[in-house]
């Protein structure tokens, strides 16, 4: 690794650590309490902010999937998975932190809001793509079989979340309006959102490079174990 | 891409089993899901057309697996990809026959669906006539396309309804609510975007499966 | 004319194992070419590459001058594959079995012509029998009968004798001879040398997906062919 690749690795890491340090600082102390919801309400924050990296990993690994299929470079494989793996992980946080809010708030672990569905049915995407490509019997062949899956998945995106809108809009409300991020009135707090948007998007990024750097280098590993065990 | 259909219905009439399976199958689900809403219940009618749809759905997702494992006997499949047809075409014409089966089965499975929900008879054909064979059509098109994919993991029978349902989202609840609309005598129009949504699954994934079946068939 | 079949550094890896690896091969119409080798050598990969069954990770392969890649669809028209697996459905009966390969292919499946192929393989009275009745060798030659039907320009064979009493062996053999004299190019893999030296003018040998010889054969030298074998065998070990 070249000196400036370690520099470039360093300022991105800091920037990282810093912005989550002050979205934490802002989430957890300088917002104040929600007039109506209290403290509980600071999980908001960090919720909200699992929607980005959940959704860009997934176009992510919609656009790669297609372009491996097409080109067959390995490394749009390596950003699909990598994609896939973070976007399972922020899409689990981002339920999680869902339900922690929902359960005081609300009075219920679940509703079905359109966008806790929509979020859910994409999670089960994520799963299922990473448990084909785990349980594929050729793990190159893994890697095209869950592209199709990659692909799909991101095609028919739109039209699940037609139909989700669509299937809640025909009954009342449940609950109250989750206020899609807006409703918040103080300047303060959109403030802080928006820091913890953005840290957690930095977040996500960075952790995006390092795995796809993590699965490059796997690959070559295994590539280069075989090439020396089968030369004859 | 004709003679394929030829043969995998010459294929099924010999032994029925896919049709067996596909409607008894259902049946069961029919039968086990009307244990779950007490028939006394008001529940029990407003749960009617979700009842069906399950019922279509898990059985189908069950049932197509097996057109597609009784190529690999014999290597058949191997016959079939060495036709001199492309792969795109391939797969439509499985879909083709996949579509005929669930529609097949599915002609039983209605009569009996309003047998046991007390609707009446001519009507419900008459209203629910557009929509099943639309959603069949889409449902048929992802159980080929995935049903290629997972014939190739481990886990055969999870893969398939674990690859398949999530994606068939919109197809699934457009079902229902265009089922539950319509069941209760709502007009055509008020539904028509469920209608679209469908055909626009439908077209998607025959689109999707079109394209991608060599990748999911090659080794 | 276009060379029968032309491989130009044909690779191909299932994740890490290197199947076949660098393959070139010119092989002319009308020829028999017998490719051998230890097990896990690669040839049955490289038919499999042949008959469009299997992508190539690299290189290109061209049969009549057709590129497989470009149009798979016409080299699949061409060629007819028999190999281990019948590819019959054990449900549908002999007959019915050629007339779906014949109208798969678009050729001609009158009755008379797939009885015709039948009786020529000795299966006419059990036509109408499901194929799940027959024994290996029975399937084998409704296999055989299909490829008659067929017609190809290439026949491609992985391992074809194997399994078979000496009625059917014969008959494939028979095959083979009526197919050369037409101007069918013949490639087959097999471990019997003496089939090999019966059938084929030329031979491939490969191990560890690679070609080490290749070159044409008569039977005076069986004890050559025999020894290089034995030779490549004892380098991979």
């Amino acid at each position: 690794m070249s000196r400036e690749g370690t520099q470039s690795d360093n300022i991105a890491a800091a920037a990282v650590a810093i912005s989550m340090l002050v979205a934490l600082y802002f989430v957890l102390i300088a917002v104040p309490n929600d007039a109506y919801q209290g403290p509980v309400q600071r999980i908001f924050y960090i919720h909200l902010s699992m929607w980005l990296p959940t959704f860009a990993a997934f176009g992510i690994v919609g656009v790669s999937s297609m372009l491996f299929l097409w080109r067959r470079d390995r490394r749009w494989d390596h950003l699909a998975t990598s994609s896939a793996e973070l976007g399972l992980l922020f899409c689990t946080l981002g339920l999680a932190t869902g339900c922690i809010w929902a359960k005081p708030i609300w009075g219920t672990w679940w509703t079905w809001d359109p966008r806790l569905t929509l979020t859910l049915v994409l999670w089960m995407i994520y799963a299922a793509y990473l448990l084909l490509r785990s349980l594929a019997t050729n793990p190159d062949q893994g890697a095209v079989l869950a592209a199709i899956l990659g692909v799909s998945g991101v095609v028919d995106l739109y039209l699940v979340n037609r139909a989700v809108y669509w299937w809640r809009g025909i009954h009342p409300a449940v609950v109250v309006n989750k206020g899609g991020g807006s409703g918040l009135q103080d300047p303060m707090m959109r403030i802080t959102l928006g820091l913890c948007m953005l840290a957690f998007f930095l977040l996500f990024s960075w952790l995006l490079r390092l795995r796809v750097r993590t699965a490059r280098i796997e690959d070559d590993i295994d590539r280069l174990r075989h090439e020396v065990l089968s030369a004859v | 891409m004709l003679a394929i259909l030829w043969k995998d219905l010459l294929v099924e009439l010999r032994t029925k089993e896919t049709l067996a399976s596909l409607f008894l199958l259902g049946t069961l689900l029919l039968l086990v899901l009307s244990f779950a809403f007490d028939p006394s219940h008001p529940l029990h009618e407003a749960s009617a057309p979700g009842v069906l749809w399950v019922a279509i759905i898990f059985s189908g997702t069950i049932g197509i697996n097996r057109t597609l494992l009784r190529e690999r006997e014999n290597d058949c499949f191997a016959g079939l990809l060495l036709a001199p047809i492309d792969r795109g075409t391939l797969f439509l014409a499985k879909a083709a026959v996949n579509f005929i089966l669930l529609t097949v089965s599915e002609m039983f499975l209605v009569p009996l669906f309003i047998f046991f929900f007390n609707l009446p008879f001519l009507a419900t054909i008459a209203r629910l006539i557009l929509i099943v064979p639309l959603t069949t059509l889409g449902f048929a098109a992802i159980a080929t396309l995935f049903s290629a994919v997972s014939l190739q993991t481990r886990a055969r029978e999870i893969m398939l309804p674990l690859l398949m349902l999530p994606l068939a989202t919109p197809l699934f609840l457009a079902a229902v609510q265009t089922t539950t609309a319509l069941l209760s005598a709502t007009p055509l129009d008020q539904v028509s975007h469920w209608f679209k949504l469908t055909v626009t699954f439908d077209v998607l994934f025959l689109v999707v499966g079109w394209l991608t079946f060599e990748y999911a068939v090659a080794e | 004319m276009p060379l029968a079949l032309q491989l130009a550094d044909v690779s191909r890896s299932f994740g890490r194992v290197h199947a076949v690896s660098s393959v070139s091969l010119a092989i002319e119409p009308g020829s028999a070419t017998a490719l051998m080798g230890p097990n896990g050598a690669g040839k049955t990969t490289l038919l499999k590459l042949c008959a469009t069954l299997l992508t190539p990770s690299a290189g290109k392969i061209e049969v009549d001058g057709i590129d497989a890649a470009r149009d798979g669809g016409a080299v699949r028209a061409r060629i007819a594959v028999l190999g281990h697996d019948s590819s019959l459905y054990g449900d549908l009966t002999a007959t019915e079995n050629l007339t779906f390969t014949t109208r798969l292919h678009g050729i001609d499946g009158s009755a008379d012509r797939v009885r015709g192929a039948l009786d020529r393989v000795g299966l006419r009275t059990v036509g109408r029998r499901p194929v799940r009745t027959f024994s290996r060798g029975m399937q084998q030659r409704c296999a055989i009968a299909r490829v008659l039907l067929q017609q190809p320009r290439l026949l491609l064979l992985d391992e074809p004798a194997t399994g078979l009493d000496l009625a059917a062996r014969g008959m494939l053999h028979e095959l083979i001879a009526e197919l050369r004299q037409k101007g069918t190019t013949i490639l087959l893999t097999t471990h019997d040398i003496d089939e090999s030296l019966a059938i084929c003018d030329s031979a491939v040998l490969m191990a560890r997906g690679r070609i080490r010889w290749q070159g044409s054969i008569r039977t005076e030298m069986r004890s050559d062919l025999e020894a290089r074998l034995r030779a490549i065998a004892e380098e991979i070990r």
